[in-house]
């Protein structure tokens, strides 16, 4: 059978078919190998702490007592800034999605964004030139009416340059982080559930909690897991705001450091095997926000599957 | 009586049991000159006295619900009160950061030569003297603007192509493969990645193929390409996503080869979103400092040349601003270079993501006549 | 500039499923023939292998021959882009390039492929792609605006003569007017005898007037329930298909018994 007409070939357009899905195809692979090389990186780079005689490693005692006070001050850090942002965020949210005006919403959502936007630098230099100074009396107050309680123990620093102030910086910073994602959700419940409710009678608060809130609550929880993943790894708002010092249990005096601020702080000006120990502290960050946003990524996942959202 | 057929009344009685109408106002006014009475008597800050306020009127209008209209709308009046109270809340951060930022930044960015000066030669004694005599304020900003646009040009020029390509790949290509799937978690895992960790893998990287110390602008662009990257992929897999399927089809059914269609008809449709996205994705990235803080270091002076030297950047030249003042004793002068600069950052973040809408809406595809 | 199709013992899967099985059926060269059925009966899928548009769907194939003049489109060495500008496509709803001008709609199968192509000739080929499209007259003055602020009868009308601008053997139009109001339609129904001239032209609709309007030969396809195959149950000139039918499905469907 004669086919001429038809294969007939025109060479270029398909070389170019083929080159160019290549180019993708290695585009996303580069990503894959990034991802790989980043860890690949820092383990190699690590290691020579890891195996590093104990009274080399700075504090003298090996890297594992070095690092657990940076990683239960990072956690501490972490938990003040969801703590202080999650209700807010969620307040924030549900205004936007079902409290303001309908055509004030989308500008409101985009005030929120504009948290998102301004660098993380800024939020630091205002949080140790502005908050810390401000806040420093309501610490004084703590520290003489709530001293029973341990994290509120006085005396309390007086520059007001605490793991709180620096918390509550890092709440600011989350803060539209968890919102958007929540405004996200709250959005998608179901009009046909809402209506419902509000047929039934219900205030606006009570179709709310009867609807909104449950179905957004997987989504809530994995923005507040991503939130934390952000406070987690945040460096310059602890940097500059906190004067770290060793762990402590108490909020509002000077210590306590984050892992991200230690290296911020030690990097440029480390050399030799204090380089290792602080590319190690990287690792330990990077495994630690790695398992908390694969959770929250997972949570969303599953979510998808059965909401029929999206 | 019973030839009226519509009673006259007073109210109907699908208002009966209800606030009037302006009941928010008379509370609002009572819980503000209540506020203002209360911090007379304790000392007044506009702050107090708004925060006093809010909660004398929040309890006024719940209790005065739970009396006339009961527990039920009483709640719904408290969660109103909490959630606007909460956005209010929101706002206050915005409002006090930018406000610092301007009040603090304007001498600095105002100096004569802020803009145009760098900081090299710049010492501890010529802050002493512009303190102590007055002298004018020396040293500027113009090396870290080189340095920050230089640093982001490049990470720029790294991440949209492999972005973009990446997300041409999962939306056209992909269609669901164990590779695409891989591809699209992984990059979600990324977006995860702390700066301050991407800037330690580019360090780490270069410490073992270019050598212990190896410290640039190009260290810095390849930081800064880890945190872009996986935003432009999800920003401009969402776009080519919302291209029709009917234009793809209409491409292919002229006999047009896959690899054009992406590139002249999907890519042109979508561009608007795609450049928008980009351009958000460039302003979260120059405000990044812990990623450059280990990667270029810091410098005083103007280097043009992102593949050897230290370089310095905006945020880094604020963080060290702050951190270690030129002058220890009269931090003043480095203080108000640093918020020259934060200025001038935010002006910058600011008009990227002002400059996204309006990409945006320009090249979006024409309609009409 | 037309050419006949002849299909044997067509299949069309998707993944497993088998959606229509054994198509035989010869499409003469330079008619219209029509392809009506209930929904969900196959025939958009198998109007779309006659140009291997199916490929585009993930997890699509056929077995059988498609034969252009004798050419077998399945062949070895058969490129899909090729088939493809032979034979065009008119899909359901109107779909112009957004970013495109009317002209560059016209264009648009010459200039993606990259062609060199003068102006001169490119004018020509956009009046008389136009012009065979009926749309001449009504955006002759306004070639360089948008497609897509053009009316829907309009655009479809444009879609047309974009698919005409390749000179196409064969066009192949699926439900071309079910986006339409009745006034489109009608400028439609009476290009596709204009275009009967010229090409070979293949049309699916639900709309069993359209059918006995347009068409020279009509093709009822049907489904014996869900998650059965689509069949051919009868081919012929359409005024016997709808005056006379041999098969009683066939009977029943054109007299508005079902579907």
């Amino acid at each position: 059978m004669t086919t001429t007409s038809l294969t007939k070939s025109r060479g270029a357009g398909h070389t170019g078919d083929k080159v160019f899905s290549a180019a993708t195809l290695a585009a996303g692979c580069l990503i894959l190998a990034v991802l790989f090389g980043v860890a690949l990186f820092l383990v190699v780079q690590a290691i020579p702490a890891l195996v590093a005689p104990a009274d080399q490693i700075q504090g003298g005692e090996g890297f594992f007592t070095y690092i657990w006070p940076l990683v239960i001050g990072t956690l501490i850090a972490a938990v003040i800034a969801l703590v202080i942002a999650t209700p807010l965020a969620i307040g924030v949210a549900l205004f936007i999605s079902h409290f303001a005006p309908r055509n004030l919403a989308s500008g409101l959502g985009y005030v929120v964004d504009l948290l998102a936007a301004i660098p993380s630098v800024v939020y630091g230099a205002w949080g140790v030139a502005f908050l810390a100074k401000e806040i420093s009396p309501s610490y004084d107050w703590l520290a003489k009416n709530m001293g029973w309680l341990p994290i509120f123990q006085g005396p309390a620093s007086a520059t007001g340059k605490t793991i709180l102030t620096a918390g509550i910086v890092l709440a600011v910073m989350v803060l539209p982080i968890i919102t958007s994602l929540t405004r996200e959700i709250f959005l998608q419940t179901p009009k046909l559930h809402e209506e419902a409710a509000l047929a039934l009678g219900a205030t606006r608060w009570e179709m709310i909690r009867m609807t909104v809130l449950p179905f957004g609550r997987p989504g809530i929880i994995s923005a507040v897991m991503l939130g934390l993943g952000r406070a987690l790894g945040e460096t310059m708002a602890v940097a500059l705001v906190l004067s770290s010092g060793a762990l402590t249990a108490s909020l509002i005096q000077t210590g306590n450091q984050t892992i991200a601020a230690e290296i911020a702080l030690n990097f440029p000006e480390a050399s030799g095997l204090k380089v290792n120990t602080l590319i190690a502290a990287g690792l330990v960050l990077f495994v630690i926000t790695l398992g908390v946003n694969v959770i929250a990524r997972g949570i969303i996942s599953r979510h998808k599957e059965f909401s029929g959202a999206n | 009586m019973t030839s009226t057929l519509t009673p006259v009344r007073k109210r109907s009685a699908l208002t009966k049991g209800q606030l009037p109408k302006t009941a928010p106002y008379i509370v609002l006014a009572v819980a503000l000159i209540l506020g203002a009475a209360i911090l007379a008597l304790i000392g007044f800050n506009a702050f107090g006295w708004g925060l006093v306020s809010a909660i004398l009127f929040a309890a006024g209008l719940v209790g005065w619900s739970l009396v006339v209209e009961g527990s039920r709308k009483a709640k719904d009046k408290l969660a109103t009160c909490l959630v606007v109270g909460s956005f209010l809340i929101a706002l206050l951060p915005l409002v006090s950061v930018i406000w610092t930022v301007l009040v603090n930044g304007l001498p600095g960015l105002l100096d004569p030569g802020f803009l145009t000066t760098s900081m090299n030669g710049v010492t501890g004694a010529f802050d002493n003297k512009t303190v102590e005599q007055g002298a004018p304020l020396l040293g500027g900003i113009y090396h870290a603007i080189v340095g920050t646009l230089l640093i982001t040009v490049l990470a720029t020029l790294i991440s949209v192509p492999v972005g973009l390509l990446t997300a041409i790949y999962l939306v056209e290509y992909g269609q669901d493969r164990a590779l695409a799937r891989a591809i699209t978690f992984f990059v979600d895992v990324m977006t995860g990645i702390p700066s301050i960790v991407a800037g330690l893998f580019a360090a780490a990287a270069f410490f073992a193929v270019v050598g212990p110390g190896t410290k640039t602008g190009a260290v810095a662009a390849v930081a800064l390409s880890v945190l872009m990257i996986p935003v432009v992929v999800r920003s401009s897999e969402e776009m080519l996503k919302i291209v029709p399927n009917e234009l793809r089809e209409a491409a292919y059914a002229l006999g047009v080869r896959k690899w054009r269609t992406i590139l002249k008809v999907v890519l042109p449709t979508a561009i608007s979103g795609i450049a928008s996205g980009i351009t958000l994705a460039i302003a979260r990235v120059i405000g990044e400092t812990a990623p450059i803080l280990v990667t270029a270091g810091f410098a005083t002076t103007i280097n043009t040349n992102v593949f050897s030297g230290w370089m310095a950047s905006l945020p880094t030249f604020i963080y060290t601003q702050i951190l270690n003042p030129t002058s220890p004793s009269n931090p003043d002068p480095s203080s108000e270079r640093a918020w020259g600069a934060a200025l001038v950052l935010i002006i910058l973040v600011m008009l990227l993501n002002l400059g996204a809408r309006l990409v945006a809406s320009l090249f979006a595809p024409k309609t009409g006549r | 500039m037309s050419k006949r199709i002849d299909v044997k013992d067509l299949n069309v899967y998707y993944g497993k499923f088998l959606a229509v099985e054994d198509v035989n059926i010869n499409i003469d060269a330079k008619s219209v023939t029509a392809f009506i059925g209930p929904s969900g009966c196959g025939k958009s899928t198998f109007l779309r292998t006659l140009n291997r548009m199916h490929e585009v769907i993930p997890g699509a194939r056929v077995e059988g021959e498609v034969l252009l003049d004798g050419d077998n489109l399945y062949g070895p060495g058969v490129d899909p882009v090729t088939v493809r500008s032979q034979i065009g496509m008119v899909f359901q709803r109107p779909n112009p390039f957004p970013t495109m001008s009317i002209r560059d709609n016209v264009l648009a199968g010459v200039k993606l492929n990259n062609k060199k192509i003068s102006k001169g000739e490119a004018d020509v080929l956009v009046e008389r792609s136009l012009q065979g499209a009926n749309l001449w007259n009504e955006v002759k003055d306004r070639l360089s605006k948008p497609g897509s602020g053009l009316s829907g009868g309009q655009q479809q009308r444009l879609c047309i003569a974009r698919a005409i601008a390749v000179e196409p053997q064969v066009i192949l139009m699926d439900e071309p007017c079910s986006a339409l109001d009745p006034i489109s339609t009608l400028a439609i129904e009476d290009l596709i005898n204009e275009l009967k001239d010229q090409y070979t032209v293949v049309i699916v609709t639900h709309n069993m007037q359209q059918a006995a309007r347009v068409s020279d030969k009509t093709a009822f396809f049907n489904i014996a329930g869900t998650g059965k195959p689509g069949k051919l149950i009868e081919f012929g000139d359409t005024p016997t298909i709808f005056s006379n039918p041999t098969e009683k499905a066939t009977e029943d469907y054109v007299s508005g018994r079902f579907g």
